[in-house]
């Protein structure tokens, strides 16, 4: 038999490419063991992270229909956090070590939480054009090989695509309002558009996991890719709107049917990547604080379960 | 999501019977316990993406979004019940400090875990023994807004009164910690079944449970947790009263300052 005299990893890439799901149980490569914990926790933690600059307006919305959403969209954040991690810890890693990984610094998480949310329509474009923006990442991800991965993310797309309606709708009756509140939607879109392009990543050239990554069907598109389709659903939503997107390089390209657009600023990108936009301290030491302070909580919690174990056993 | 529940107005036949007078004794009474439910809620989305473990995050916001539910339940059937043509927002949001009704327990800060903790146990302890009157209510509304957040409170109780335990029987810091609370707390625990004027006047009609009823539930409840978290009740507390009639610890209105930022700086707009 042929599979016979291929090799673990030969037969290993012959399942990705007949599109079989790889399971826990199965082998892997060490290499596309680490790509998986790397990428799920990294998705795990904007989840956390992501929490902060939404939650920060949820005792400011500006009704009650609003705070009972924008609460339970945040909540639905930590939730997927919650999958997500479980679906890492199928690869053999634990929720203490990721976590110790993003408070260390060593893991990363979304870039796009590092800007701050300085008005309520921020929260229309956190729905509208972050959450759009992680739709067309993790979408495919629903067909990514790693099964438990896959399964996480058909969930997490789901509540994903509603809190991305819900965000267009802040952003529509913004519009339709008063003119302080189109304002307020304008100024928000100028300062999260080109923020949003950057959650594609670098670009492909300056982007050296992607061909293994899609090799391994871990990704199915490109950095540049998802970025066009980005460009391409938004453009005619913010007109929709009657907003303008803050980039006088739009425009319609006939030959390519997809428009064209201006150069990302790739030092800003770098300059936030590497820990220096305007929220990174705050956020990464938001996690920390709640995580040392948390500490006797979860002690507690060890300890009761552990005492109460140990009197049902004398009760026995 | 699901908005809160949503009744027509004609759904109450009772709401024309009620003279003038019970029917604003009774919408300022449904005021108190929406503004009560809010001011709790506030204070637990503070926690949301701060909570010590990513689970009791999600608890602490899926309490809060059971409150808030209740709350617009609440104010929308208070807003019928006044007529004047105000609508939950303008209830929550265009109102003073001294015009809120909810006691001085839900409105104290969140402090650590073990605060937030005891501050749930003693307001849950009493939410659920209230609601477990109020769906026999003779004011169907109050009733039915009852039946809905009783499912909730009944939760709500359960993970309270287990933390308490966990905290009171889990590791010595715990202890500790969960005891201080209690000693800081406990003092506006009574607030909540001292009724006010306004409570008796609704108690003495009937359309309000008598506090007397559930206090002896309450109290067994509370004793039954304390002891499994080896945590003693604090005897002759000096009980501190007044948010009921408007009169507050000075919390409140920073709570306000940011609750109501968004409709004090752009007022009468659609959001």
């Amino acid at each position: 038999m042929e599979t016979l005299e291929m090799t673990q990893e030969e037969q290993f890439q012959a399942r990705i490419d007949a599109d079989v799901r790889i399971e826990p149980k199965d082998w892997m490569p060490d290499a596309y063991r680490k790509t998986l914990i790397r990428q799920i926790s990294q998705h795990a933690h904007s989840e956390l992270v992501g929490m902060l600059p939404e939650g920060n307006w949820i005792t400011r919305a500006p009704s009650l229909k609003r705070k009972s959403i924008l609460l339970s969209k945040v909540q639905d954040e930590a939730g997927h956090g919650l999958y997500l991690y479980s679906a890492a810890e199928t690869l053999g890693t634990t929720r203490d070590q990721m976590l110790a990984d993003l408070h260390s610094g060593k893991a990363k998480y979304s870039s796009i939480f590092n800007y701050p949310t300085l008005s309520w329509a921020d929260m229309g474009c956190v729905g509208w054009l972050v959450d759009g923006a992680a739709i067309l990442n993790q979408v495919p991800l629903c067909r990514t090989s790693y099964g438990p991965y896959a399964r996480a993310m058909v969930r997490v797309c789901k509540e994903e695509s509603f809190h991305q309606r819900q965000g267009f709708e802040i952003m529509q009756t913004l519009c339709e309002g008063a003119p302080e509140q189109k304002a307020m939607a304008q100024e928000a879109l100028n300062r999260w558009w080109w923020p949003t392009l950057m959650m594609f990543g670098p670009k492909d050239e300056d982007s050296p996991n992607t061909a293994q990554s899609m090799n391994w069907r871990i990704k199915r598109f490109t950095n540049d890719e998802l970025r066009q389709k980005f460009v391409d659903m938004m453009v005619p939503q913010a007109e929709f709107l009657g907003l303008t997107v803050p980039d006088t390089q739009v425009k319609w390209n006939e030959a390519r049917q997809a428009y064209d657009f201006g150069e990302v600023n790739w030092d800003e990108f770098w300059a936030v990547v590497k820990g220096n936009g305007m929220c990174n301290r705050d956020r990464l030491g938001a996690r920390v604080k709640a995580h040392e302070e948390g500490a006797w909580v979860r002690e507690a919690a060890m300890a009761h379960a552990a005492k109460r174990a140990a009197r049902q056993v004398v009760a026995a | 999501m699901e908005d809160a529940m949503q009744f027509a107005p004609s759904e109450n036949p009772a709401l024309a019977t009620y003279s003038p007078e019970v029917r604003q004794q009774l919408f300022r009474f449904v005021l108190q316990l929406a503004d009560t439910s809010l001011i709790l809620g506030h204070r637990l989305s503070e926690w949301c993406g701060h909570g010590p473990i990513l689970e009791q995050d999600l608890a602490m916001a899926n309490i809060a979004l059971d409150l808030l539910g209740e709350t617009r339940s609440l104010y929308q059937y208070a807003a019928e019940l006044e007529g004047q043509g105000r609508t939950e927002d303008d209830l929550a949001y265009l109102r003073s400090a001294t015009e809120y009704r909810n006691p001085l327990l839900v409105e104290q800060p969140n402090g650590d875990f073990a605060d937030t903790v005891v501050r749930q146990f003693l307001f849950d302890n009493f939410h659920y023994h209230f609601l477990k009157q109020l769906v026999n209510n003779a004011d169907e509304r109050l009733a039915a807004i009852a039946e809905k957040s009783l499912k909730e409170a009944t939760y709500h109780l359960k993970w309270s009164s287990e933390w308490v335990i966990r905290l009171g029987d889990g590791t010595e810091e715990s202890h500790r910690r969960v005891e201080k609370s209690i000693a800081e707390l406990w003092r506006f625990s009574g607030e909540l079944t001292i009724p006010t004027a306004l409570e008796k006047e609704l108690q003495t009609i009937g359309l309000i449970p008598e506090y007397a009823d559930i206090q002896a539930s309450m109290t067994a409840h509370a004793e039954r947790v304390m002891e499994e978290a080896s945590l003693v009740i604090p005897q002759q507390v000096f009980m501190l009263t007044g948010g009921k009639d408007g009169r507050h610890t000075e919390h409140l209105g920073y709570i306000l300052t940011e609750l109501q930022y968004m409709q004090r700086t752009y007022p009468g707009m659609t959001w």
